[in-house]
């Protein structure tokens, strides 16, 4: 619960102007440094030794410090709000089976949380004597660095195993471990052996003794015991395993690093750009080849878990091609741009005519041998270059024809000129996979920074721009895209491809989550929200955005690093690391999944997770239509024969929001004076692991304290509103496999009759909406709903109470809810008079055309002063009656978000009723509910139009989407008034969350 | 990339006479008037040479090859490399010869559609279906043109996005659109050529203006930024398209060369069919 306990040390460290702002840039830049720094900070607290992780986290501070300056602000300001966020971002970064671990004890977290706070106070003081000492150790060794991390990661491994008796344990452990290099072992042992992976905790040990050595092939190299044996002897343990890594470099040079076993991506991502002496790392990444596929390290989860061969082989590769690489600050990252590009076209990537790569083979002789040596006349140097897959002698020619009329151009301006040329090269920044098209067409789906590229052989033959798509899905070796309806249609429409297999599926779909979020938004999404209406693969783009890595390139201040250029002779060579698809090989070398031990896992995860999208919509459909998605889902119940209607997402919001705007943004100061959450867990009959569920909720939870931290001052209000969020506990494995069980054929036809099911479906979750609603603060069960709220209204400021409570409830609270209903959403919109706009800032001109990954929540919250919260997870459906088929589990939430003063907002106010009027209308997924009534008040008259949106759909569904429609909507048919209170009340179909 | 310039920086033009046999196709009478054809030819290849300033190569007219006026069919040219083109009339393929000739005394780099046999089997591939608009190809899937050439197209140009786009109404993609200005293309107003468009659009990266023009004839122009940085635009006058000049007097200093191609239209022929557009001048 490590992480847990790093947010909050974290929120109390945000008051501290001087700790947070170096803290909060690196939160928004990396993931992980955040809990890093919380780490740190327990540390430092108990002990000063820990200079060197100190001087770590100065130079991270450093580097994220130009982001903080924008971040910083208004992640202060709203103290309670940015940890939530943090907590969840933290739970996403853990592998799926620390998040089970976790999630089966309940109670460590909340010691854990609560232990961090303590802490917290000390590291306040501490911080401050700690600055000083980061400036000085600036420049720390990679290491240090690392050590952070570690900690993070051993405290996780402990909680992970650790049941909920142990937790007090644990909280002893993370006390002692950050003093003493003893405990720190101790600790270890402990979680070894509480550790359900046995073998991997053996391992570790056994391994210890024989070094770096990762022998065994099994991913667990735990590399933690590792990085305090680089930093202090001291702390050494046995245990600390270290593994070799071997990255291979742009230049095609050999960068070898030793990383403990248990070292996430991040750390040795650090490492390598430490080497490189590079700063603008955002447009980087480290690739590793699993069963032939190219995949990209996740910097938030294990090496071990992620690379199954047996040789830590990695490939330093741009990540993100930079549209205008001249908006690059710094030279050094344009010439492993340019290297990069090189490889490319070497590689035949990068296709380019004759012209072209005589002309860019001239740049790179200008950039690396400076200006044409009219004695060198023989052609001999110049073969030993490559410019091109297949070069000729004509070419080289040309090439050196070329490079006599660069003289005088320095290197930098030769690499700039390079990526002048390369970038207008039509496949520039595309990432190329094979599929085929609906109809078993082999086609190929480009990914880059403007969207999704469809081409058949080399020509491209659809587009879909970032802004036309709304959602991006994958379901098995099916990858989606729901397509924002054209001026003329009225419809979104689906578009299905299909992969080679399910990994190649989930790969598409990160890539275009990732690219979508680097280029596209200015802030990396909040995962949280994703998820919940999602509830698919959790995986988000973590790292920053284009525009948050512009900004923080800005910043960079410091002499243009010294580098070498090396000579392309080596790229031939750096190729391995870098699998390359041809368009014209294509078809040729489809990629072969490769079964890993993990695979079943994720695609468990991945499946269920999309499974109860879709049963959202089959519930009215199952009969009427056949949803290849829902189908499995579906399958099983009415094989039960059990009413439940697929698994769904029932989401009802009610969001109210005043406009007043007296508050600046970026100071929005959430007063709630009534913060009610009920978290109410909803159990399926199906036996759950506890643990499990805990996962979920501690994922969110520290998602939710994220959030404001990396978002900027419009999230604020977000993470309140999420603090409340609790997901139900999993389904257990079992229901999941029965879903897997599902054939594969259905998922064609689910495209086409996507739409329709939705129709259907809606008409009766809306009663149950009703319903929902009125229930929903009222309607909580059990235990779980006091605590929370008492937590909530306490302490609105901190979090982490909250989420103590949560956790705790989410276990407590089985209900034996069905889980079944319909995936409804529910917008409530009360309009009263005044400003239409104050939504309207909420919907960037980006959040609305974003994919679903975006949180529709965020709008409606930005601009609200005052935001009233309450979460209920009712188990309202109790009526249903599922025995068996507790696949889905649902969630219901309910936000209300109120604008702070409101003139219109009390319904107490006693009015002459004049009019009444109701309207109901129904379009594909929503149906909207409208009523207007005539007030007079005091001889003012009043109109107010209340609106019911049900939205209802599976996961297909961009909820956020609607849902920020229908406000847009009603802003846009009633201009004059204003929006002072929309209650969202969803409910959500949870499903497993095993995937990233 | 380096040779990618604005469009319409032209140098060359390459033009090919009207032939005695003009509008003898397939035995077909058509009322086709060979003088008139000729004078407007003249008039056509005057423009470009004196009030544009080309450089005009003339292919002397063979009687052998009826549509042989129709030169732009016969290859695609962009930057150094002129890609001799497959027609889908198998008597036209013997047009290329001379075509081709004139490419390799320009210094192009002469590349074949593909032998009869072999990859590009099946291949065709007529210029009058290829829209270059100075950023990408666009390629019209059409009676005439076919995906193969498409390809073939695309691997001759690999520097740029070749895209395809259906052609719904008429005959080739340059009857219903042709490029009016670096970013403008112009576009005629019916439903089949929107089609087309909302194709182009959405398969783009880049923004272009587009100009409509109300009558069919009108959509098919020819523009050249002359040697001065002049803006030349040939289009179809008055008494061919009344409705669309007016249109063209929008483009802001441009200057209007009204050119008749009554007789090359009845046809199926446009202005821009009767040359090819180079551009020989050094980039680097």
């Amino acid at each position: 619960m490590t992480t847990e306990v790093g947010s909050e040390t974290e929120v109390k460290k945000e008051p501290e102007k001087a700790e947070e702002q170096p803290a909060e840039p690196e939160r928004s830049a990396i993931n992980q440094t955040d809990e890093v720094k919380v780490v740190e900070a327990a540390e430092q607290s108990n002990e000063s030794p820990a200079l060197a992780t100190d001087s770590a986290e100065a130079k991270e501070n450093q580097e994220a410090q130009p982001a903080d300056n924008a971040t910083g602000p208004e992640g202060e300001e709203p103290p309670a709000s940015p940890p939530a966020s943090e907590k969840k971002g933290i739970s996403r970064f853990l592998p799926p089976w620390l998040k089970r671990q976790k999630s089966q004890s309940v109670v460590g977290p909340k010691e854990s949380q609560v232990t961090p706070k303590e802490e917290g106070g000390v590291v306040l003081v501490n911080g401050e004597g700690e600055k000083a000492e980061q400036a000085k150790a600036e420049q720390t060794s990679s290491t240090t660095t690392a050590e952070p991390q570690v900690e993070e990661e051993q405290v996780n491994g402990e909680a992970e195993p650790e049941q909920k008796e142990e937790v007090n344990s644990e909280e002893h452990a993370e006390n002692h471990s950050t003093g003493s290099a003893e405990t720190q072992p101790a600790k270890e042992e402990k979680a070894s052996e509480k550790s359900q992976e046995k073998s991997a905790a053996e391992e570790e040990k056994k391994e210890t003794e024989e070094g770096g050595e990762k022998k065994d092939q099994e991913e667990s190299l735990k590399p933690e015991g590792g990085r305090y044996f680089i930093k202090s002897p001291l702390k050494l343990t046995k245990k600390v395993k270290m593994v070799m890594c071997h990255v291979i470099m742009l230049d095609g040079s050999q960068f070898p690093c030793e990383v403990e076993k248990r070292a996430k991506g991040q750390y040795l991502f650090f490492k390598v750009c430490e080497a490189l002496n590079l700063l603008e790392k955002d447009y980087f990444g480290l690739s590793y080849k699993n069963a032939d596929q190219m995949c990209w390290l996740d910097p938030t989860k294990e090496i071990k878990r992620q690379i199954c061969n047996p040789s830590w082989q990695l490939a330093f590769n741009v990540k993100f091609y930079p549209p205008d690489p001249s908006q690059l600050t710094e030279d050094i990252t344009r010439y492993l741009l340019c290297l990069q590009l090189r490889q490319d076209i070497v590689s035949g990537r990068l296709p380019c005519s004759f012209v072209t790569h005589s002309l860019l083979g001239s740049y790179s002789l200008q950039a690396e041998l400076g200006d044409h040596d009219p004695d060198e006349q023989r052609l001999d140097y110049i073969s030993d270059f490559q410019f091109a897959p297949s070069q000729t002698k004509e070419m080289e020619e040309k090439v050196v024809e070329l490079h006599k009329t660069h003289r005088g151009m320095t290197p930098a301006q030769a690499d700039t000129q390079f990526l002048e040329n390369a970038k207008k090269l039509s496949m520039y920044g595309v990432d190329l996979h094979h599929a085929k098209d609906s109809e078993g067409v082999d086609i190929m789906l480009g990914v880059c920074a403007n969207g999704l590229l469809i081409y058949k052989d080399r020509l491209r033959i659809n587009r879909f721009a970032w802004p036309k798509i709304l959602k991006i899905s994958y379901k098995r070796s099916n990858f989606y895209i729901k397509i924002r309806p054209g001026e003329t249609e009225q419809f979104e429409s689906t578009v299905g491809f299909k992969l080679p297999n399910h990994r190649s599926a989930k790969r598409v779909w990160k890539v275009c989550v990732e690219n979508h979020t680097f280029f596209r938004l200015m802030t990396q999404e909040a995962p949280t929200k994703a998820k919940f209406l999602t509830l698919g693969s959790k995986f988000r783009y973590s790292g920053r955005t284009q525009a948050q890595t512009r900004q923080a390139s800005t910043l960079i201040d410091r002499p243009a690093p010294y580098f070498e250029r090396t000579s392309s002779k080596r790229i031939s060579r750096s190729l391995d690391g870098a699998p390359v698809i041809n368009m014209i090989e294509a078809q040729d070398s489809a990629p072969t999944s490769v079964g890993n031990g993990r695979e079943p896992g994720l695609e468990l995860s991945s499946d269920s997770s999309k499974r109860s999208p879709p049963p959202t919509t089959q519930e009215p459909l199952s009969d009427l239509t056949v949803d290849t998605v829902s189908k499995s889902s579906d399958d099983k119940q009415k094989s039960d024969e059990t009413t439940l209607q697929a698994a769904e997402v029932e989401i009802e919001e009610t969001v109210v929001v005043e406009k007043i705007r007296v508050a600046p943004k970026g100071s929005v100061t959430i007063t709630t004076p009534e913060v009610v959450v009920t978290p109410v867990a909803v159990e399926t009959e199906v036996e759950k692991p506890e643990e499990e569920v805990i996962e979920e909720v501690i994922e969110e939870v520290k998602e939710e304290q994220k959030r404001p931290v990396s978002v900027s001052s419009d999230s604020h209000s977000e993470s309140e509103e999420e603090a409340g969020e609790y997901h139900p506990q999993v389904t257990v494995s079992t229901s999941v496999e029965q879903i897997k069980e599902e054939p594969e054929e259905e998922e064609k036809e689910e495209v086409d009759n996507h739409e329709e099911p939705e129709q259907v479906s809606e008409p009766e979750p809306l009663p149950e909406v009703e319903v929902e609603t009125m229930p929903s603060p009222a309607v909580v069960e059990e235990t779980p709903m006091a605590e929370p709220e008492t937590a909530l209204v306490v302490d609105a400021p901190a979090e982490e109470e909250r989420t103590e409570d949560i956790l705790v409830t989410p276990e407590e609270a089985p209900n034996g809810h069905a889980e079944d209903q319909p995936g409804l959403v529910a917008v409530e919109e009360e309009e009263e008079e005044e400003e239409p706009r104050v939504n309207g800032d909420a919907s960037h001109a980006e959040t609305e055309r974003i994919p679903q990954v975006i949180c529709c929540s965020e709008p409606p919250v930005v601009k609200t002063e005052m935001v009233t919260i309450s979460d209920t997870f009712a188990a309202q459906k109790t009526e249903i009656a599922t025995k068996e088929v507790p696949i889905v589990h649902t969630e219901t939430k309910t936000i209300t978000y109120e604008a702070a003063q409101l003139d219109g907002s009390g319904d107490g106010e006693p009015g002459i009723l004049m009019t009444a009027q109701t309207i109901t209308s129904e379009s594909l997924c929503t149906t909207t509910t409208t009523h207007i009534t005539k007030t007079l008040k005091g001889g003012l008259s009043e109109t107010r139009i209340e609106k019911r949106i049900v939205i209802t759909g599976d996961s297909d569904i961009d909820h956020d989407q609607a849902l920020a429609q229908a406000i847009k909507e009603a802003k846009e048919q009633h201009p004059d008034m204003s929006v002072t209170r929309v209650v969202v009340h969803k409910e959500t179909e949870l499903a497993e969350e095993g995937e990233d | 990339m380096a040779s990618v310039l604005p469009y319409g920086c032209f140098t060359h033009a390459v033009v090919r006479g009207i032939p005695e046999t003009f509008g003898k196709v397939d035995n077909e009478e058509t009322t086709t008037d060979l003088a008139k054809a000729q004078r407007q030819f003249g008039v056509l290849t005057g423009a470009l040479r004196q009030k544009v300033g080309l450089q005009l190569i003339e292919i002397p007219a063979d009687p052998e090859l009826p549509e042989s006026w129709r030169i732009e069919d016969v290859a695609v040219i962009q930057g150094d490399t002129a890609l001799i083109t497959r027609p889908f009339i198998q008597q036209r393929r013997r047009e290329a010869e001379a075509v081709r000739r004139v490419m390799s005394e320009l210094n192009l780099t002469v590349v074949e559609l593909g032998a009869e046999e072999g990859g590009s089997v099946g291949a065709t591939l007529e210029g009058s279906d290829v829209l270059f608009t100075g950023r990408e190809f666009f390629v019209g899937i059409s009676s005439h043109t076919n995906h193969r050439g498409a390809e073939v197209l695309a691997d001759t140009f690999r520097d740029f996005t070749v895209s395809t786009v259906p052609v719904c109404e008429g005959t080739r993609l340059k009857n219903i659109c042709s490029m009016g200005g670096p970013d403008t293309i112009i576009i005629s107003n019916s439903d089949g050529a929107k089609k087309t468009l909302r194709m182009m659009e959405q398969l783009t990266d880049h923004h272009y203006e587009v100009l409509t023009v109300p009558e069919g004839a009108a959509a098919n122009c020819v523009y050249v930024r002359g040697p001065s940085k002049v803006d030349y635009l040939l289009h179809p006058p008055t008494e061919e398209c009344p409705d669309s000049v007016p249109a063209f007097q929008k483009l802001t200093d441009y200057t209007l060369l009204p050119t008749a191609c009554s007789e090359a239209s009845k046809l199926g022929g446009h202005l821009s069919s009767f040359c090819l557009l180079i551009n020989r001048k050094p980039y680097f």
